[in-house]
């Protein structure tokens, strides 16, 4: 890895009075790049992807994107410049078919062009929603109420949401999580696929090892608020201190 | 395609408009008293307006009276206080002053949600009215009168007064709901549902909900307050119970009532209201609130959607 990073933290912390969720994590992340990030409950997965998307301030440390300093920036702001998120419970909006789910993707990400005023529902956009649900194999629910949806398609719809636009980084918490376990492998294959096409770095935290090997390149293994270890999967997973700390604290729960 | 866009669509909205304009020229055929029902109503309808296109974005404004005292008052004001009679530029002045009072108070409230959305909302436009009732010089409790307005440079003859300003008022609701209509359509319009049903994801797809409720409170304040400016113009007079909560609450029935599937349901609504109230009151002079209350229970436990569901579930069949 000679390009420069499209993403990089440096000495990131998190404390909450007295506990510190996250203590120097530095990470540089690449164009087109998969990651799988691991770790036990608390181990700080989370509050990274918090603090990358803007959720939360670090409590010290810098963060960049594209060579600018994004640290600080909110949810909204760095969801513009470019980096957006599926979230461990779906946020989607119940109330409304997928296929107007994707269109408020698609308009919202209008604002960022200043045109809110413009016609929201053009042929052409519901063209491109149809689209983004087609891409995630989602368009035959595309007239159905998503709250009516299974747990597993709607954490695809969110995901779906996020990846309208092609953000260059997508961070995806638990992406399995509540998806029952013969169903893991093939709703990684519907939304990681889709997003591995693009140009995109994809980030995902992951408890599932078997998932984490088969669709992650490298892996960055958390424990107690640092980064135990961070390299191609197959050594990560192979590492001494993950397997006593990360592995063996999670495949037995 | 329509079907599959149901709550958020509004691009047959151009044809709800049509029948509602339609509507209006037949009612010029009215028996007067029913015809000057029919345009107090619309004033009326246009700020319950106000309350639906905020109800989208999950807000309830339990004040939006305020708007309408203030219209009213702008014109009010301007021509019984500072003889400016003609039509335009009082109804242009009420508009802007509504507007103005939206965008400032927007600033504030756009950021509170649910119940403090409504009791804040609530608490401005009860302030105004305090404030009116104090003010001996503006008639206190019995507010004031308006003089007959004059359309650039022309004042009608007494007979004929009434169809003109009957004719101004359904020519501007007509506009006012086209205008709402191409705001629903927008960017901002649509994203309201988005703000009501899920404000994180909406921060997180990258648009700011504070902005969209912004736009909203702004829009709903600029028609209601030429609501307010239509009312005073139509039936010459302005007080304080404009801004009264029992005004505001009618405003916020009527948008339950109604519901919130075209700009034209609340007006038509508003003048159902004011029908059924005009007749209860006429039937049975000491319970007419009964009746009146009987009707609203109804409606609500038989159309939980609004009365406009009833038009909304044949396009759906």
């Amino acid at each position: 890895m000679t390009q420069t990073p499209i993403l990089t933290t440096e000495g990131l912390e998190k404390r909450f009075g007295g506990v510190v969720a996250a203590r120097d994590i530095s990470v540089a992340l690449h164009a087109g790049e998969t990651v799988a990030v691991i770790g036990s409950n608390g181990a700080g997965k989370t509050t990274f992807v918090n603090m990358v998307t803007g959720y939360l301030k670090p409590s010290a440390g810098k963060i960049s994107f594209r060579g600018r300093d994004i640290t600080g920036m909110s949810p909204r702001d760095t969801a513009r410049a470019g980096i957006r998120r599926s979230f461990q419970i779906s946020q989607i909006f119940p109330e409304l078919t997928a296929l107007e789910n994707a269109m408020i993707a698609e308009i919202a990400a209008l604002e960022t062009k200043g045109s809110l005023s413009s016609h929201a529902i053009t042929d052409a956009r519901m063209h491109a929603a149809r689209g983004v649900l087609a891409r995630f194999g989602l368009e035959k629910f595309a007239d159905t109420r998503v709250a009516t949806l299974p747990q597993g398609v709607k954490k695809q719809l969110d995901i779906a949401m996020a990846a309208v636009d092609d953000p260059a980084v997508i961070l995806l918490d638990e992406p399995t999580s509540g998806v029952s376990v013969d169903e893991k492998i093939s709703m990684m294959e519907s939304v990681i696929t889709p997003l591995m096409n693009g140009e995109g770095t994809v980030l995902f935290i992951e408890h599932d090892m078997d998932i984490v090997s088969r669709f992650a390149s490298r892996t960055i293994a958390f424990y107690e608020g640092t980064i135990l270890a961070d390299g191609p999967t197959e050594e990560v997973l192979r590492n001494d201190e993950v397997r006593k700390y990360v592995i063996g604290g999670t495949a037995h729960a | 395609m329509t079907q599959t866009m149901m709550k958020t669509d509004f691009r047959r909205e151009p044809v709800y408009i049509a029948v509602l304009a339609l509507l209006l020229i037949a009612g010029f055929f009215l028996p007067s008293w029913l015809r000057f029902l029919l345009q107090t109503a619309l004033a009326g309808g246009l700020v319950a307006l106000g309350v639906a296109i905020q109800m989208r974005a999950g807000l309830v404004n339990f004040g939006q009276g305020l708007y309408y005292c203030l219209g009213g008052y702008a014109v009010g004001l301007l021509s019984a206080k500072l003889g400016i009679t003609d039509v335009f530029v009082l109804l242009a002045s009420a508009v802007v002053v509504a507007l103005l009072a939206g965008a400032l108070l927007g600033l504030l409230l756009a950021r509170y949600r649910e119940i403090f959305y409504a009791m804040l909302s609530l608490a401005v436009s009860m302030i105004l009215y305090g404030v009116l009732v104090k003010a001996a010089a503006l008639g206190s409790t019995d507010g004031f009168n308006v003089p007959p307005v004059t359309y650039l440079g022309w004042l009608p003859e007494r007979e004929i007064r009434a169809d003109v300003v009957y004719t101004l008022a359904a020519v501007l609701v007509v506009v006012s709901c086209l205008v709402v209509a191409r705001y629903l359509r927008s960017g901002a319009g649509m994203l309201c549902e988005a703000v009501a049903e899920n404000e994180i994801r909406l921060e997180y797809l990258g648009a700011s909900p504070k902005r969209i409720v912004f736009f909203v409170i702004v829009t709903a304040a600029g028609i209601s307050g030429l609501g307010g400016g239509l009312l005073a113009i139509s039936t010459g007079h302005v007080d304080p119970l404009m801004t009264n909560w029992t005004t505001s609450g009618g405003f916020v029935f009527v948008a339950l009532l109604a519901g919130r599937g075209s700009t034209i349901a609340p007006v038509i609504g508003f003048f159902l209201l004011e029908l059924v109230q005009t007749y209860a009151l006429d039937i049975a002079p000491n319970a007419w609130q009964m009746i009146l209350g009987a009707v609203m229970l109804a409606a609500i436990l038989l159309l939980p959607g609004g009365l406009w569901s009833l038009i909304d579930r044949r396009g759906k069949a």
